[in-house]
């Protein structure tokens, strides 16, 4: 049979596997595994069939516990069942894991694993999450490489079916699950020569069926449990054998030979690596570099890792190992050692001297990789020199630098395995400018259409706007295993040009290398605006420097801003990896592919791009005279940034962290706040400046502003003079505070340029209709002049709060907020509402932020967007999970209501007098002054109380500050409330207790990509939802509304404003739990985000979205609790939808089932009008 | 015995000169069908705008581009879509089915914007079915460094083009804001038009005052706009060899018969069939036959262009004595 190849990554590579050999298939989001719930459901929405010629059932579920409950639940009905999952799912998985395995029930979960939770989130790999699961009984196979995924994908289904005992098949997640590789593919024969029909048939009898009842799941006693639990004894070892076998027979069929332990190195070896996962790559190049040179090493990769056959191990390595690293990429703190340490320890022990007759060898365990940490030949070349001490380390670490318990090995980072005969390109660009793209398109070209193979690894960073790409991509004539970063470039492109000004893009350049810059400036003019830093490393490595103005070349071709294929066409130009003729016909094929179907035009304007990149590349003639340049820093933070953010914060910003040692990190994951304004990342191409002159001071601009980069303050007329000449402002309008200058000033290197401010700017020139009161315009020609506004700004004094009417809308935008410059994404529809929140009680709120894009954009290093007033005071936030937000925040009320209680009594005890507590217990702090005052009886105290030594005084000016005014806030997702936290979020609900809950309602899991909650509604086109969803939103409003005693709202920041802050106040003041959805747009929804906020008022309009609040105390009066905010309907549910991608996807792809939905969910929102 | 309502329009024979113009009532494959059922002479279908399809397409290639390979976590936001449609095979579809299933002719309709554009779609137009092919050539000359013979020969060129790649009938719909009508009238002729359709009624945009934004102007036509062409006709009949249709504000059977005196082959109905349906085209017809009986007329060929500028006693009342005779007569509450 011809061998077929495609290029791939991990996911969809062990997808294609679980697709063709599963009937049942349980999801739910979750990185870095998403991809393979995504591509098995639209596989299964075109109506890819799998082996036996039906189409998998892929059901999404509302958490990874429910979909491996799904999963349980399917084997049990005898289906081919399976899912995919990662890290915390995995965890969630573990309890059903121990019964399907107790059962002895044939499945394969497939995982990209990745670190737990712990002192903080990681989305990155390491085994953290799979070493959770060695004592379920299950069998565990580890993939090393794409080609792996897709092949142990296949062994393991093979397996499990013969063995009985269920397969957890791994692979790391990003490095492999996200590497493009280019790997030889299985066909159908192949599968179906490995899949054991009569297996397949055992399996589906032993399902339960009323024809023949069996009773499984008992309740066992002391009499007969632990027997029973020893009766799976025998499948264990068996399933060892099995494995073999389906190895053998995957060998014969493909060529491709694996054992559960595969031995590679000196036949003699002395020292020898052991490891699992893709780390393997890196060793396997550094041992063959080694024994080039002599040295007598190998390595030992551990595909089988449960059950762990010690006999097969032994028999693996060569009799004459004395020395063993044993590599785990997970971290079991306390442990003697590593599980995989351990493993080997206690196999040689038992076993090494029956059967290699040798000397004990001596084990070393050591930590690599965690949350995807770069392990590199170098690094494994230190473990090599390590175990050539006198005596090597136990329990080393290799990858960073530990000062304080000395764990780290040295490594010498110029130490290169990689190839001559291998091209390797890095490829810097902006998130969204089409550079992964047309990468990923690039090494599919070229592994598609030549014999030499392809790898692409593309790595992000930490923000959701702005944020920077590089793409590491690989080009050579054997399957490419370097599963590390390119660190030794000889081809590097730039695809935005201020990326030379702020990151050192030319660091992994190698001398004569080809550097390609996407410039404004022309061949004869770049030089002179080169940073020196940049001209002088051109100079130095001898550089072939090539520029193209590929903005005005895509311009031209009438592709707007699209760079990505005139970029992508210059790289096939200089890399000469094809010859260029056929790079462009391949090139333009590939378009012709990825864009045909939509139509002609695209087509012809990305072929025109091509044709005009390669005429408008132009090499740059590099000056002879060497340039000589002082060793400057970037310089990211001034010198008034507090200690950390100095030693610490900054080498992270500048993207050096890896090079900062264990004593720069907290010990317990907590970090200062008040750190994103040190971060100018300044990513905005326009930004908003004011005209006071004709702004009418409504205040709408900062109050949506996602970015808190436009800001509006009042203050003396003295303050107003003082400022720079380019300061205008204006006389306050408002009586509260006369003789009151004013002035809207904008962040200019935090703003993103998302356009909501002037898209909503209501104040327009009587002479220029066109021209606002906010209006954008051309940063680089106002950068200078605002930042100097911006600094004077910030030098004012904030008002005093108590004299500001902060319950109406200009008001409250003349608070401080306490939530500034986040990283999410531009015209992020959520952050309004945190800016808001802080304003109005950020220096007296603790925040439970439930795992998503909140807690990423807030919580996501270096920085974070929360911070505090001058007195110090702001929100403390925390992070748990993704399931258990409402009851973590519970959890902060329970403790604060005890610590009142507490203090209470100890006021009595420490003779506090009777009238001061009762001032202290029973004064009003529902007012800004009242708050004010307890404050300063609480200082009052604090200070009579210092000095005593008495430990009831002690205990109480411990948690003295709870006397003071606290609120607790819930904050998350649709994804968080609506499905995997609901059963929390019903039950603290239910509780009665004071918490506020912000439900930041995007309608899907924004964050990792858009899958369908059960907020999604009616008809959108999700991921998990292809085809439409079918069923409506679910009301969770109504259903929160039949407690009772629930304080419930539903507000839409961009329609209605004063609404959303009436409720804001309103749920805080109300003595029980507060439960708001608000309506959040998001990229997801498909609209242009200038119009994020302008667009809600239609979500409101066609009575989609009805504003409403229900307040349990107007019960008490004569009130109804229920008030409905918004007017009748006044447009179609279609007209709203009409205007987003997620509906008008499903009107172009299906429009008989858009046009029914629509139907059906303009009845539902007719029905729920006469409800309300 | 009855008159002959037969007519030839674009080298079609056509039953009657009563066509289905371009609007959104000839959109759907019902409607076609009930005018089919009518009676109607031929059918022109919307106009397939090419601005519209690329724009779609460029939405649709942007779609996967949102927020796309951004962030580890999410590269990207919507789920891959296979069978998305951009708008043309909806039209394609119309067209084929179409002429597939009616018995009068099927006239596709085209807005271009770009050379290629004009050439590719036509291509697929004729591919699909269609009888023949207008061309709704709309260009706003909005650009003053722009000259009108410019913006003549761009036009022109259009034509040109289409003709050098496709064999079907070509109707020209025209603007009546050329310098010379007549002038152009020849060139689209000699530059391959097989007839011209006179008047595209631009839509116009209007204000709205509450809100200060420009917005879509949608206002069905009037009876007296149908002066307009009814002149043009006159002065193009005798003047050019192709068909001539007449379009706006054609009501009653008087406005067909006056377009049809003055020199038009077919009549084009839009705004009636908005307003009154595809059942409008039965009474016309009888009105029309009833019309041509009663005067005695053998047929509408018999009629066609017998008043045109050349065939009336007074050609100047065509031309700009109307001006004034028009001022004069005019007697309101002012004068």
């Amino acid at each position: 049979m011809a061998r077929r190849f495609l290029s791939l990554d991990g996911n969809e590579a062990a997808a294609r596997m679980a697709h063709r050999t599963n009937e049942v298939i349980a999801i739910y989001p979750i990185t870095p595994s998403s991809p393979m719930g995504e591509h098995s459901d639209a596989w299964s929405a075109q109506g890819q069939k799998n082996i036996w010629g039906a189409v998998p059932e892929v059901v999404e579920m509302q958490s990874e516990g429910g979909a491996s409950g799904a999963v349980h639940g399917a084997l049990q009905g005898g289906a081919l069942t399976t899912t995919f999952t990662a890290s915390q799912g995995l965890l969630l998985m573990i309890p059903n894991m121990y019964k399907i395995a107790g059962e002895l029930t044939s499945t394969v979960f497939h995982v990209a694993a990745r670190a737990l939770a712990t002192h903080a989130l990681s989305i990155f790999g390491d085994h953290t999450d799979v070493m959770a699961t060695r004592s379920t009984g299950w069998a565990m196979l580890a993939s090393a490489s794409v080609q792996e995924s897709q092949d142990f994908a296949l062994i393991a289904q093979a397996a499990t079916l013969r063995a009985r005992v269920p397969f957890l098949h791994f692979f790391d997640g990003f490095r492999t699950s996200h590497e493009l590789n280019k790997i030889e593919v299985i066909d159908d024969d192949v599968i179906r020569a490995m899949i054991d029909e009569e297996a397949v048939r055992a399996h589906r009898l032993r399902g339960l069926s009323p024809e023949h009842p069996v009773l499984r799941g008992t309740a066992q006693n002391p009499d007969v449990f632990f027997q029973a639990r020893e009766a799976v004894n025998a499948y264990y070892p068996a399933t060892v054998e099995i494995v073999k076998e389906e190895m053998a027979r995957f060998a014969q069929l493909t060529g491709r030979d694996y054992h559960p332990f595969d031995y590679a190195g000196a036949p003699d070896a002395e020292q020898v690596v052991v490891l699992m996962g893709s780390g393997c790559g890196a060793v396997k190049e550094a041992v063959e570099r080694l024994l080039s040179e002599g040295q007598k090493v190998g390595m030992l990769t551990v595909r089988l890792y449960r059950p762990f056959s010690a006999e097969d191990l032994i028999a693996a390595l060569p009799s004459t190992v004395r020395r063993v690293a044993a590599l785990d990429r997970t971290k079991e703190p306390g442990c003697e050692g590593e599980p995989l340490y351990l493993d080997l320890v206690s196999a040689f022990g038992r076993r090494w001297k029956d059967l290699q007759g040798t000397e004990l060898p001596e084990v070393f365990g050591g930590r690599y990789g965690l949350g995807s940490k770069e392990f590199t030949p170098a690094m494994v070349k230190g473990i090599f020199d390590e175990l050539s001490t006198d005596s090597p380390r136990h329990g080393f670490t290799v990858g960073i630098v530990d000062d304080v318990t000395h764990t780290s090995l040295d490594w010498d980072p110029t130490w290169s395995t990689e190839k001559d005969d291998v091209t390797r390109c890095m490829f810097y660009g902006l998130g969204a400018d089409g550079t992964v793209g047309a990468n990923k398109n690039s090494a599919k070209i070229i592994g598609g259409n030549t014999d030499l193979y392809a790898q692409g690894y593309f790595v992000y960073d930490s923000k959701k706007s702005g944020s920077v790409t590089i793409s590491h991509l690989r080009f050579g004539p054997r399957p490419i295993d370097s599963t590390y970063l390119i660190n030794h470039a000889n081809f590097i492109a730039v695809h935005q040009y201020n990326f030379v000004e702020k990151m050192d893009v030319l660091e992994a350049a190698i001398d004569g290398g080809i550097f390609l810059l996407n410039s404004p400036y022309s061949k004869d003019e770049v030089w002179q605006h080169l940073p020196a830093r940049v001209r002088a490393e051109i100079a130095r490595r001898k550089l072939r420097f090539y520029v193209i103005d590929a903005g005005a070349v895509a311009e031209a071709a009438g592709m707007g801003g699209r760079i990505n294929t005139v970029m992508q066409a210059c790289f096939f130009a200089l890399s000469e990896i094809l010859p260029r003729d056929e790079a462009v016909d391949q090139i333009k094929t590939a378009i012709d592919k990825t864009y045909g179907k939509r139509g002609r035009a695209i087509v012809e304007k990305n072929w025109a791009a091509v044709d005009a990149a390669i005429e408008n590349l132009h090499e740059v003639s590099v000056p002879s005279e060497t340039v000589e340049v002082a060793d400057e820093a970037l310089a990211l933070v001034g010198a008034d940034a507090p200690d950390f953010v100095q030693k610490v914060t900054s080498v992270m910003m500048a993207g050096k962290g890896d090079l900062l040692p264990v004593s720069a990190m907290p010990v317990d994951g907590t970090f200062p706040t008040d750190t994103a304004r040190y971060e100018k990342r300044s990513v905005a191409r326009e930004i908003p400046v004011w005209d006071g002159d004709i702004c009418i001071q409504c205040a709408i601009c900062a109050f949506v502003c996602p970015h808190t980069a436009i800001r509006m303050k009042a203050f003396a007329p003295a303050a107003a003079q003082a400022g720079p000449a380019s300061f205008d402002t204006q006389t306050w309008r408002g009586k509260e505070l006369p003789d009151h200058e004013m002035r809207i000033q904008v962040a200019p290197d935090d703003c993103t340029g998302c356009g909501v401010c002037v898209d909503v700017c209501p104040a327009f020139s009587k002479e220029d209709r066109s021209h606002k009161a906010i209006n954008m315009v051309p940063k680089l020609d106002h950068l200078e002049t605002e930042q100097k506004n911006f600094d004077y700004f910030l030098s004012i004094e904030e008002l005093d709060r108590t004299e500001v009417k902060l319950d109406t809308v200009k008001g409250s935008q003349l608070l401080q907020p306490l939530f500034e410059f986040s990283g999410a994404c531009a015209g992020c529809g959520e952050t309004p509402y945190i800016k808001l929140l802080t304003q109005l009680f950020g220096d007296r709120i603790v925040v439970a932020n439930a795992t998503g894009c909140s807690s990423i954009y807030g919580g996501n290093l270096p920085t974070t967007p929360w911070t505090k007033n001058a007195q110090g005071r702001g929100p403390a936030w925390s992070n748990s999970l993704f399931e258990d937000n409402a009851e973590f925040g519970m959890g902060m009320r329970l403790a604060t209501d005890h610590q009142l209680r507490y203090a209470t009594q100890l006021l009595a005890e420490v003779g506090v007098s009777d009238s001061e507590i009762r001032a202290l217990l029973e004064c009003d702090q529902s007012t800004e002054e009242g708050i004010r005052a307890q404050r300063a009886r609480l200082d009052a105290l604090r200070e009579k109380l210092s000095g005593r030594d008495e430990d009831e005084v002690k205990a109480l000016l411990g948690i003295l500050d709870v006397l003071g005014r606290r609120g607790v806030w819930i904050i998350g997702g649709d994804g968080w409330a609506y499905d995997i936290g609901y059963g929390g979020l019903d039950h603290v609900l239910a509780s009665g207790r004071n918490v506020n809950i912000l439900v930041l309602d995007t309608e899907v899991y924004s964050n990792t990509g858009g899958q369908a909650s059960k907020a999604t509604p009616m008809g959108a086109v999700a991921k998990f939802a292809a085809s439409g969803k079918p069923s409506g939103k679910k009301d969770l409003g109504m259903i929160a509304m039949a407690y009772g005693n629930v304080y419930v709202a539903q507000v839409a920041i961009g329609a209605n404003q004063r609404q959303t802050l009436k409720t804001l106040l309103e749920a805080e003041s109300y003595d029980g739990p507060s439960l708001i959805i608000a309506y959040s747009s998001c990229i997801a929804h498909g609209i242009d985000m200038t119009t994020s906020m302008s667009h809600q008022k239609e979500a409101v309009n066609s009575g989609y979205w009805p504003l409403y609040r229900f307040d349990p105390r107007h019960g008490e009066t004569d009130h109804l609790p229920f008030q409905l905010d918004s007017k009748k309907p006044k447009i179609a549910y279609r007209e709203f939808a009409s205007k987003e991608a997620r509906f008008a996807m499903l009107e172009r792809s299906d429009p008989e089932a858009y046009a029914h939905l629509m139907k059906l969910a303009q009845a539902g929102i007719d029905e729920r009008w006469h409800l309300y | 015995m009855g008159v002959d309502l037969k007519t030839e329009y674009l080298g079609l024979q056509l039953r009657n000169p009563l066509v289905a113009g371009a609007s959104p009532l000839t959109a759907s494959l019902a409607n076609l069908k009930a005018l089919d059922d009518a009676g109607i002479g031929a059918i022109v279908l919307p106009s397939l705008f090419e601005e519209q399809i690329v724009h779609e397409e460029s939405q649709v290639g942007g779609l996967g581009d949102i927020g796309a390979e951004s962030y580890g976590e999410a590269l990207g936001y919507f789920p891959p879509m296979d069978n998305y449609n951009t708008g043309t095979d909806h039209y394609l579809e119309l067209v084929r089915s179409a002429s597939e299933s009616l018995s009068t002719p099927v006239i596709a309709s085209l807005n271009g914007t770009t050379d290629r554009g004009w050439v590719r779609y036509a291509k697929c137009l004729e591919e699909a079915g269609a009888t023949a092919l207008e061309l709704n050539i709309y260009l706003l000359a909005t650009d003053a460094a722009v000259t009108g013979a410019e913006i003549e020969e761009r036009c022109l060129n259009v034509v040109r083009a289409v003709r050098a790649e496709i064999s079907l009938p070509l109707a020209v719909k025209i603007g009546p804001f050329f310098s010379s009508i007549a002038n152009m009238a020849r060139r689209f002729e000699e530059a391959g038009a097989n007839g011209l359709v006179v008047f595209n009624r631009f839509l116009q945009p209007d204000i709205d005052l509450e809100s200060l934004t420009v917005v879509p102007g949608l206002e069905l036509s009037h009876s007296f706009e149908s002066r307009l062409p009814m002149r043009w006709l006159a002065i193009l009949r005798d003047q050019v060899k192709c068909s001539l249709a007449a379009t706006t504000g054609i009501y009653s059977v008087e406005d067909v018969i006056k377009q049809i005196l003055c020199g038009a082959d077919a009549v084009m109905l839009a705004s009636l069939l908005l307003r009154h349906g595809p059942d409008a085209v039965a009474g016309l017809q009888r009105r029309l036959s009833a019309w041509l009986e009663e005067n005695e007329y053998r047929g509408v060929r018999q009629m066609r262009g017998s008043m045109s500028l050349a065939k009336v006693p007074d050609p100047s009342a065509y031309e700009r004595a109307n001006y004034v005779k028009n001022l004069v007569a005019y007697s309101g509450p002012h004068i």
